[in-house]
């Protein structure tokens, strides 16, 4: 298991995707794996930067576990308490005058993850997404 | 991201490569606004390079549809790899905006 801990905030999201990608490399996974790692850990932390701190500025945890079948990214922050699970899908009527812009975010983090667990600890929120190898 | 932008008939071709994420999407945002404030409703999408794209990316090209819908203008996109194509796929994009296989064939049709 390997740790990356940096400041919540935007300019940190570069050094957070390599992290991932390294460790994605480092446990031999596919590129398809990867890229989907990627992403979604982009679209969680953008989450937490912009809603998990509205009141100054904290911390974020990255953590790139192993499993059997594939890989856990698990991130804690000591933001406010944010589920974005919470968050209601997007519409997806097919016409784009009507369609919102917004929710995509967790949408995409819902539908390239095999199972994605939200809890509180204390003061801390930990999101654990999980990755099939294929 | 790389973006670079030509004419081409009626339409403008903006070509963007590497990766359009919370980090380039700004960029992208601001060329486009730079082209509809210069009048241009045309846009061609040109993909071929694009190796990433989030939520973030998925917005611009959504509120570039939704702008060009009033003014009777059109955007489509091309030349996306798979890992691209998939997030568009999955987010129902490619129901609401056109998308060849290149910048050629969409011409041919449009």
């Amino acid at each position: 298991m390997s740790i990356k801990r940096l400041p919540a905030k935007q300019e940190s999201l570069k050094e957070f995707l390599a992290f991932i990608s390294g460790c994605a490399e480092e446990k031999g996974l596919s590129a398809d794996t990867a890229g989907r790692m990627e992403l979604v850990l982009e679209e969680a932390l953008v989450n937490i930067f912009n809603y998990a701190f509205p009141l100054g500025e904290g911390w974020v945890e990255v953590y790139c576990v192993d499993d059997d079948a594939g890989l856990s990214i698990e991130i804690r922050d000591n933001g406010i308490p944010f589920d974005p699970l919470s968050l209601p899908d997007p519409d997806l009527a097919s016409d784009a005058s009507a369609r919102r812009i917004g929710g995509l975010g967790v949408y995409l983090m819902r539908k390239m993850t095999e199972r994605i667990l939200y809890h509180r600890d204390g003061e801390t929120n930990i999101l654990t997404l999980h990755f099939f190898n294929r | 991201m790389d973006i670079s932008m030509r004419k081409e008939g009626d339409f403008t071709v903006i070509s963007i490569s590497g990766r359009l994420d919370a980090m380039t999407s700004p960029d992208l945002e601001k060329e486009i606004g730079g082209l509809m404030d210069k009048g241009e409703t045309m846009l061609a999408m040109d993909m071929a390079g694009l190796d990433y794209i989030s939520s973030a990316g998925l917005r611009i090209i959504l509120a570039a549809a939704k702008k060009l819908r009033p003014r009777d203008g059109k955007i489509f996109l091309a030349g996306l790899k798979k890992p691209v194509m998939e997030i568009f796929k999955i987010s129902g994009f490619d129901a609401i905006i056109p998308i060849f296989d290149n910048v050629e064939a969409a011409r041919e049709k449009i």
